[in-house]
């Protein structure tokens, strides 16, 4: 099919821009880093293109992008589909009311924020990363909209590392990526 | 010149969607919280229209965005202009090579990277961030650029400060701005 040939080339394209530095931030992680991404300006404009083609008749009325790289991917999709953009951030950076969902990392915990008001019960949103990887921060992420009634109605990251079985962690909230990181 | 538009109809209603929180974050500080205007897709697509309309023939080949609230609205204005976006960011959040200044705040210093490679010698870049205050921030990017070789046209912000005569401080470069805070 024309559209689905279409579709693999943008696919392509965008996994050929990402860059993988091996042992950072520390030995042993291959980091996939999505800057070269954004100096293909033909790729970046795909990456956005293949997100709002899928979301944009499907009513959604907000976009949370999770600081500081879904900061990058969320805001031009929220304006491509009519969206609120709503940033969900590291603590003590949102001023005013904020609810706060703990969660854990390797080795610790962090705390994610939203501010209260930001969203109406019953709103249908899209969560977006750059990333998936454990699926940590996006479980904590749809904790805090979904305590104020939101509707997460998808996950949506440019990159999987399937290996660590995040997309399991999400349970029966579905997710979409562009590229598997095998 | 460096400008500040206030004719254009769209600038009241972006101004309105701006919230001012006394006392953040600390006790003296109004904190401009541009958080409300994302929540208003017609005020956040107006912003950033306003700054597409004025660089989009002006041959920018890069927007630098800086981290974190420079990156929800350089993207845009990257991806509508065809130009590359740079993340300009907190020390040790860019893989590989990068070069950094060091700037000073009230109290201390703080740093900036930006990734070797990026942006290459002679290119235009126009640098955004959502507000200028004391234009220290501003400068340590405007460094950044000039160090590797890139031309700075012009710093854009939502938001100035001019009490805090950031707009001086810019080594003569200009400043476009869509708001002042008095």
């Amino acid at each position: 099919m024309a559209s689905e040939d279409c579709q693999d080339a943008r696919i392509a394209r965008i996994a050929a821009a990402i860059r993988v530095i091996p042992n950072f931030p520390k030995t042993g992680i291959m980091f996939q880093d999505i800057t070269t991404l954004l100096l293909d300006t033909r790729a970046f404009r795909d990456t956005i293109d293949l997100f709002v083609e899928r979301y944009k008749d499907k009513d959604i009325s907000v976009v949370a992008g999770i600081e500081a790289r879904g900061f990058i991917f969320g805001p031009p999709v929220a304006l491509a589909i009519g969206a609120k953009f709503v940033p969900l951030r590291k603590p003590n950076k949102l001023p005013g009311e904020v609810i706060s969902e703990e969660y854990s990392l390797e080795y610790g915990k962090d705390k994610m924020e939203m501010h209260v008001g930001a969203v109406q019960a019953g709103e249908p949103a899209l969560v977006i990363d750059d990333l998936i990887a454990t699926g940590g921060t996006l479980c904590a992420a749809i904790s805090l909209l979904e305590r104020v009634g939101v509707h997460v109605v998808e996950c949506a990251c440019v990159i999987e590392l399937p290996e660590l079985k995040g997309r399991e962690r999400l349970g029966e909230k579905p997710l979409f990526v562009l590229v598997d990181a095998a | 010149m460096s400008g500040c538009r206030d004719e254009d109809p769209r600038i009241h209603g972006i101004k309105t969607k701006i919230g001012v929180v006394p006392n953040f974050p600390k006790p003296g500080i109004m904190f401009q919280d541009i958080t409300p205007l994302l929540l208003d897709p017609k005020a956040f697509k107006d912003a950033v229209d306003l700054f597409v309309e004025r660089y989009k023939d002006k041959n920018i080949s890069v927007v630098a965005g800086i981290e974190a609230r420079g990156f929800i609205f350089g993207p845009p204005i990257a991806l509508a202009i065809g130009a590359k976006f740079v993340p300009l960011r907190k020390p040790r959040k860019l893989p590989g090579e990068v070069i950094f200044e060091e700037y000073v705040l009230e109290y201390g210093s703080d740093c900036l990277e930006m990734h070797l490679g990026a942006v290459e010698p002679g290119e235009c870049v126009l640098v955004v961030d959502d507000l200028i205050a004391t234009g220290g921030t501003l400068c340590a990017a405007m460094n950044l650029l000039e160090r590797v070789g890139a031309v700075v046209v012009e710093c854009a912000c939502l938001i100035e400060l001019p009490e805090l005569k950031g707009r001086g401080r810019l080594n003569g470069k200009p400043l476009y701005v869509l708001v002042e805070y008095q």
